[in-house]
């Protein structure tokens, strides 16, 4: 482990830029998701369309290919922005269509005399989404919203690859090209950085789950 | 039995139709109801019953006629169709408390996010009702913990906190255990008496005798025969409304 203690200010630097990445597509892809879930189930049909186009694309188009658009694309549309902006939008732009997906799962676990029941008091749509199914929904997708979510933690490397420099990948990969450092050590480092993350986020989805669990 | 109320229909129905598909379910529908009248609905099931009661609060989408209630005809979707709605309460089969609120919160969601009601005042007219319908000693369980019978009663609480012009109850007590049927009907009658609108899909004879002004018999979609209750369970005039009396009744 003597390359990786050697480096361990860039190792530190490389995990706090893909903490921060993951954290920033976290944040930005349930909200997104949820929305597109919202329009998937929505009783207004262009919403609906708009939202299984939305799926339908993102969830088919491998990630690469949707953070070339974001990272390639957008700048010849005349948007100029950093990589490290245009990687978190395409890492949100895609894992959004997934939490969509698992969101859509939960509600449709909710039976539909909730739904009805909710209607028949005067709740609007999206107060009976907001109100009394999401809730209930919330519970059964912890699980696959988890798995979705810690997916999207390994995807933000790929991320890295694409010319966010800093994060823990392009840490790894500097290392080894420029600097010459055997590739076990170093990517064993790398693997470690990333675990760091991805294990304590199990547990705390662990701890979610039963929170919501004993509220039923 | 009360007497039979008059004046502008407060639930209008007027060659209603609907289709599942191939399947003609509410066939040339038509039924004036008046405010404080308590109307039963009866029929073989497949009789299209539920659709009807549904069908007044939108829950069924009609494909022709027109349903209108205190005058205004129902809008087809949006805010209107939901203050529409908040006008008119309903009970089903299965209850359909939100599972993960607890009692008094089911009873104070309407009031609160609906009527815009203050938290404090919406609490204690919800214990008001919990209490009027029996069930004030479980207000912070939750609706699991409590039998079907108790659920329902909830359920008519909820719906009551809305202050409803009318109630529509599809099939309340089929979902309940025999011993718990009265519990839920005493409460109906209860209700009735204080002079509520009411539309109640049910095969509950001894309810339709104690609060019907009338009897309405379906049957295929249908609007077979209308009468009041004592009429109708003695001397009912069309054979197959004979014919289906007599397959209930002789149990």
């Amino acid at each position: 482990m003597g390359p990786v203690l050697e480096n361990l200010d860039l190792y530190v630097d490389g995990f706090l830029t893909s903490l921060s990445i993951i954290v920033v597509a976290m944040v930005g892809s349930l909200l997104l998701g949820l929305l597109i879930a919202a329009c998937r189930v929505s009783p207004v049909p262009p919403l609906r369309a708009f939202g299984t186009f939305w799926v339908s694309t993102f969830r088919n188009t491998p990630l690469s290919v949707v953070l070339f658009f974001c990272a390639f694309g957008l700048p010849e549309l005349g948007i100029n922005r950093t990589f490290y902006f245009f990687g978190v939008l395409g890492l949100i732009l895609y894992t959004s269509a997934f939490v969509c997906e698992a969101v859509r799962s939960g509600i449709n676990s909710v039976s539909a005399g909730q739904a009805e029941a909710a209607r028949s008091i005067g709740l609007n749509f999206t107060q009976g989404l907001r109100y009394v199914v999401l809730p209930q929904a919330l519970r059964t997708v912890v699980p696959p919203l988890g798995s979705v979510i810690i997916a999207m933690f390994k995807n933000s490397a790929v991320v890295g690859a694409f010319g966010v420099g800093g994060d823990l990948w392009s840490t790894g990969q500097t290392l080894t090209s420029a600097r010459g450092y055997e590739t076990l050590p170093i990517f064993i480092g790398v693997a470690i950085g990333f675990l760091l993350i991805t294990l304590p986020a199990g547990a705390v989805l662990q701890v979610i789950e039963r929170k919501v669990a004993i509220a039923r | 039995m009360t007497s039979r109320p008059n004046g502008e229909p407060l639930v209008r129905l007027s060659g209603v139709n609907k289709w599942f598909g191939e399947l003609h379910v509410l066939q040339d529908i038509d039924l004036d109801i008046a405010r404080g009248e308590v109307v039963v609905v009866i029929g073989p099931s497949g009789s299209g019953k539920s659709t009807l009661c549904r069908a007044i609060n939108r829950l069924e989408p009609i494909e022709k006629g027109e349903i209108s209630i205190d005058g205004e005809r129902l809008p087809d979707e949006g805010k209107d169709l939901a203050r529409l709605r908040a006008d008119v309460g309903m009970v089903f089969q299965s209850f359909n408390l939100f599972a993960h609120k607890t009692i008094l919160e089911n009873v104070t969601l309407g009031p609160v996010k609906v009527r815009k009601k203050p938290k404090a005042d919406a609490d204690k007219r919800a214990r008001e009702l919990l209490d009027r319908v029996g069930v004030s000693a479980q207000v912070d369980k939750y609706p699991a913990q409590l039998s079907g019978g108790q659920q329902q009663r909830v359920a008519i609480a909820r719906a009551l906190a809305m202050e409803p012009k009318v109630m529509l109850f599809d099939e309340p007590t089929s979902a309940l255990d025999p011993e718990m049927i009265n519990e839920v009907l005493d409460v109906m009658v209860g209700l009735a008496k204080d002079g509520m609108t009411m539309v109640v899909v049910t095969h509950e004879m001894g309810f339709a005798r104690r609060a019907a002004n009338r009897v309405v018999f379906m049957d295929e979609g249908r609007i077979v025969e209308t009468a009041e209750p004592e009429t109708f369970f003695t001397a009912p005039k069309s054979e197959r409304a004979k014919d289906f009396l007599s397959k209930i009744l002789t149990h």
